[in-house]
C-alpha cells in the first residue's frame, strides 16, 4: 500500500474503505452536518423529497448566526422557520442567537472530533483543521441531499504540503502568515486541494491562533485543510467535553499522514520572516506588506468573524487599546465570534478597557461580515476588518473599500486612524 | 442539449459577492427576484440584458468565496445558458451541476470569446462553437453527466430514494 495524506486517510474512513487514492471519487458519510440561517431555505428544498424527517437528527448542527438577533422582520421570520424546522426534526444541537459563530460554536461545543468528517452549508467549513478533522462545504442543495441519504459523493484531492518552521516575532500573527501564502499562491493557488501543514512550530501556537489557519484557507480555494492534532488539541476538547472522553481516547481518533505520502507541491515558510500582511480591495490575494498600505485613513475598525473573532483577539485589542482613544473619525466594532468568547472577555476586563476606549460591541455572531447587519460601511467608506473576505460589496456596500489584517493591525489602526504596523507602536 | 446564445465575457476571480451580494442572500427567497440580481456589483447592464440562452465566458477561478447557490440560482434564472471558463471554484462548480447549469472548463474557447458576438455549447459533444472555429472540452464526470441529465441533484436524489423504496417493497 502506498504512503498515504491526510485527506486519503480521512475520506477512505468516512467511505468506510481501507484506501483510497487520489482523483477517485468516494460515497462519503459525514460525522456531523452544518448549517445555519440557511436552514429554512435548505428545508424548503429538502421537503421536495416528500420525506417526513431528516434521517440521521443526531448528525445535524444548526446555529443561528449569520443575521442575529434578526435585523428585520424578514430575517425575523427566516429564524423562525428555523426554529420549527429544529423542532419538527427533533435537532438536540440547535444554537439560538448570540450563542456564536457555527464554526466557533461546534469547536467550543466540541461536536466535531480529530479524524471525523465534516460537511457544512458554508464555505469556511475548512476551519475544522485546526483540531485534525476534515472539514469542507458545499451548497444549500446538497445539505438537503445530506438530510435525506447520510451520503456525499466526494473526490479524494489532491494535498498541498505547507511546512513551517521558526516562531512569529511579537506583533505578527497567524493571519499574517495566512494572507503571505494566499499573496504568494494567489486566490486558486489551492483549488481543489487538500492544504496539508506540518512542522515543529505549529505545537508553539496557541489554539486560538491556529483556527484562524484552517479557516483562511477557503480563501485558496481549498477543499479542506489541516493541521496535525497534538496534546494540546486533544487537552483543550476534553475540557469542553467535561472529561467524557478521555484526552487518550480523543488521541487515539487522530489521523496523521504518512512520511513519504504525494504531495502536489510541497511549500516552505519560515515564520521567523514574516512581517504583518494586508489584503488590499477587493480580492483576498491582493496582499500587501504593512509597509505599503500604512497611513491609509480608516473610518471603521472590525474586530470579529470566524477568523479573528475570538479571545486571544480581543486580547490583543485590549493590550494595544488599554488606557487610549480611538482616533478622533474612527470607529471601532467589537464582535466576539461566541458567547464563552464574550464572558471571559468581560471576566478579564477587555471588554471594559475596549468600551473605555471608545469601541463598540455587537451581539456573538458574523455581524457586518457578509453586509447583514450591525456596521455595514457607507458608500466612499474604508473600513479594516479582521474577517476573511474583503470581495465587492461583501459589507453590503460596492463602493465601500475593505482591508484585510490581523488583529494587532486593526487595534493599531483604530488608534491613530490610518493604517498603521502594531510594531511601531511598541517603539515608541 | 445544445445551447446557443450571446458571449458575456469577464475576467478571473469573478466571486460570489458580485455575483450575487451576500446582502440578500436571506431576504431574496424567489429565484426569479435573484435573478434580477445576479452580477450585480460587477456588472450592472447585465440582468436587466441578459437572453435566454446566452453563455457567460470567464477566466480562472469563476464563483470563489461563498457557498451560497443563489450564485448559480441568479445566473440560470436570468437566462444563462452554460458558463465557460478557464476553472472554476469547487463549491461554485458542484453547485452548478446540482442545479443543471452546465460548467465547462475550456480554456481555448475562453480566450477566443468576444463579448457580444455569438456563440454554440454542444454538451454531448462536447464542442463549443465561436465564429466557425469549434474547441473541444472534457467530459463530464459520471455523477456530474448523470446529474445533469435529471437536471437537478433534487430530482436525482428523488430517483435515488424511490429506488431505494422500491427496492425495499420488492425485498
Ligand atoms: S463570520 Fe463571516 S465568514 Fe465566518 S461564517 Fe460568518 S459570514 Fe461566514
Amino acid at each position: 500500500m502506498s504512503m498515504q495524506t491526510f485527506a486519503q486517510k480521512a475520506l477512505a474512513k468516512s467511505a468506510g474503505l481501507q484506501n483510497v487514492s487520489i482523483g477517485s471519487t468516494v460515497d462519503a458519510r459525514p460525522d456531523r452536518i452544518l448549517s445555519h440561517d440557511n436552514t429554512a431555505a435548505i428545508s424548503t428544498i429538502f421537503n421536495q423529497f416528500g420525506l417526513e424527517n431528516v434521517l440521521q437528527p443526531e448528525k445535524l448542527v444548526v446555529t443561528l448566526d449569520h443575521a442575529a438577533p434578526p435585523p428585520t422582520p424578514i430575517h425575523a421570520r427566516n429564524h423562525a422557520e428555523v426554529r420549527k424546522f429544529v423542532t419538527r426534526n427533533n435537532i438536540e444541537h440547535f444554537f439560538e442567537i448570540g450563542r456564536g459563530i457555527c464554526h466557533q460554536v461546534i469547536s467550543e461545543e466540541a461536536l466535531i472530533l480529530p479524524g471525523q468528517l465534516i460537511i457544512g452549508a458554508d464555505s469556511h467549513t475548512t476551519h475544522f483543521g485546526w483540531l485534525g478533522a476534515f472539514g469542507a462545504g458545499v451548497g444549500r442543495t446538497e445539505i438537503a441531499a445530506l438530510w435525506a441519504t447520510g451520503e456525499l459523493w466526494m473526490r479524494v484531492p489532491n494535498s498541498i504540503s505547507v511546512k513551517l518552521t521558526g516562531q512569529l516575532n511579537s506583533g505578527v500573527t497567524t493571519k499574517d502568515l495566512c494572507l503571505h501564502l494566499i499573496g504568494q499562491v494567489s486566490s486558486d493557488g489551492g483549488l481543489y486541494a487538500s492544504i496539508e501543514f506540518s512542522g515543529e512550530s505549529i505545537s508553539q501556537l496557541s489554539i486560538d491562533s491556529r483556527t484562524v489557519i484552517p479557516n483562511m484557507m477557503a480563501e485558496l480555494g481549498a477543499k479542506n485543510a489541516y493541521l496535525p492534532p497534538d496534546k494540546q488539541v486533544f487537552e483543550w476538547l476534553a475540557n469542553k467535553l467535561k472529561h467524557r472522553l478521555s484526552v487518550e481516547a480523543i488521541s487515539k481518533l487522530a489521523i496523521y499522514p504518512d512520511k513519504g505520502a504525494t504531495y502536489l507541491e510541497v511549500i516552505e515558510i519560515d515564520l521567523e520572516k514574516l512581517e504583518p500582511q494586508v489584503a488590499a480591495p477587493h480580492q483576498v490575494d491582493n496582499v500587501q506588506p504593512i509597509s505599503v498600505v500604512a497611513g491609509k485613513q480608516v473610518d471603521q475598525v472590525f474586530i470579529g468573524t470566524c477568523t479573528n473573532g475570538r479571545l486571544e483577539d480581543i486580547a490583543i485589542a485590549a493590550e494595544i487599546l488599554k488606557g487610549q482613544k480611538l482616533a478622533t473619525g474612527t470607529r471601532m466594532i467589537i464582535i466576539p465570534a461566541s458567547s464563552q468568547i464574550l464572558h471571559s472577555a468581560v471576566d478579564l476586563g477587555y471588554i471594559s478597557i475596549l468600551l473605555d476606549a471608545g469601541a463598540t460591541l455587537g451581539t456573538p455572531g458574523c455581524g457586518p461580515c457578509m453586509g447583514n447587519h450591525l456596521g455595514v460601511p457607507a458608500a466612499g467608506e474604508t473600513c479594516l476588518s479582521t474577517g476573511n473576505r474583503n470581495f465587492r460589496g461583501r459589507m453590503g456596500e460596492p463602493d465601500a473599500e475593505i482591508y484585510l489584517a490581523s488583529p494587532a493591525v486593526a487595534a493599531a489602526t483604530a488608534l491613530t486612524g490610518a493604517i498603521t504596523d502594531p510594531r511601531s507602536l511598541e517603539v515608541s | 442539449m445544445k445551447f446557443s446564445g450571446q458571449i458575456w465575457k469577464y475576467g478571473d476571480d469573478i466571486n460570489t459577492d458580485v455575483i450575487f451580494p451576500g446582502k440578500y442572500t436571506y431576504t431574496l427567497r424567489d429565484p426569479k427576484e435573484m435573478g434580477k440580481h445576479a452580477l450585480e456589483d460587477l456588472d450592472p447592464e447585465f440582468a436587466s440584458n441578459v437572453q435566454n440562452g446566452d453563455i457567460i465566458f470567464a477566466g480562472k477561478n469563476f464563483g470563489n468565496g461563498s457557498s451560497r447557490e443563489q450564485a448559480v440560482v441568479c445566473l440560470k434564472e436570468a437566462g444563462v445558458s452554460a458558463v465557460v471558463a478557464i476553472s472554476f471554484a469547487r463549491i461554485w462548480y458542484r453547485n452548478a451541476i446540482n442545479n443543471g447549469l452546465p460548467a465547462i472548463i475550456c480554456p481555448e474557447a475562453v480566450i477566443a470569446a468576444v463579448h457580444g458576438k455569438h456563440a454554440t455549447v454542444n454538451i454531448e459533444g462536447r464542442v463549443i462553437n465561436i465564429q466557425d472555429k469549434t474547441y473541444s472540452f472534457p467530459p463530464f464526470s459520471e455523477t456530474a453527466t448523470e446529474i445533469l441529465k435529471y437536471g437537478s441533484l433534487i430530482i436525482y436524489i428523488q430517483k435515488k430514494l424511490a429506488d431505494i423504496g422500491n427496492s425495499k417493497l420488492a425485498s
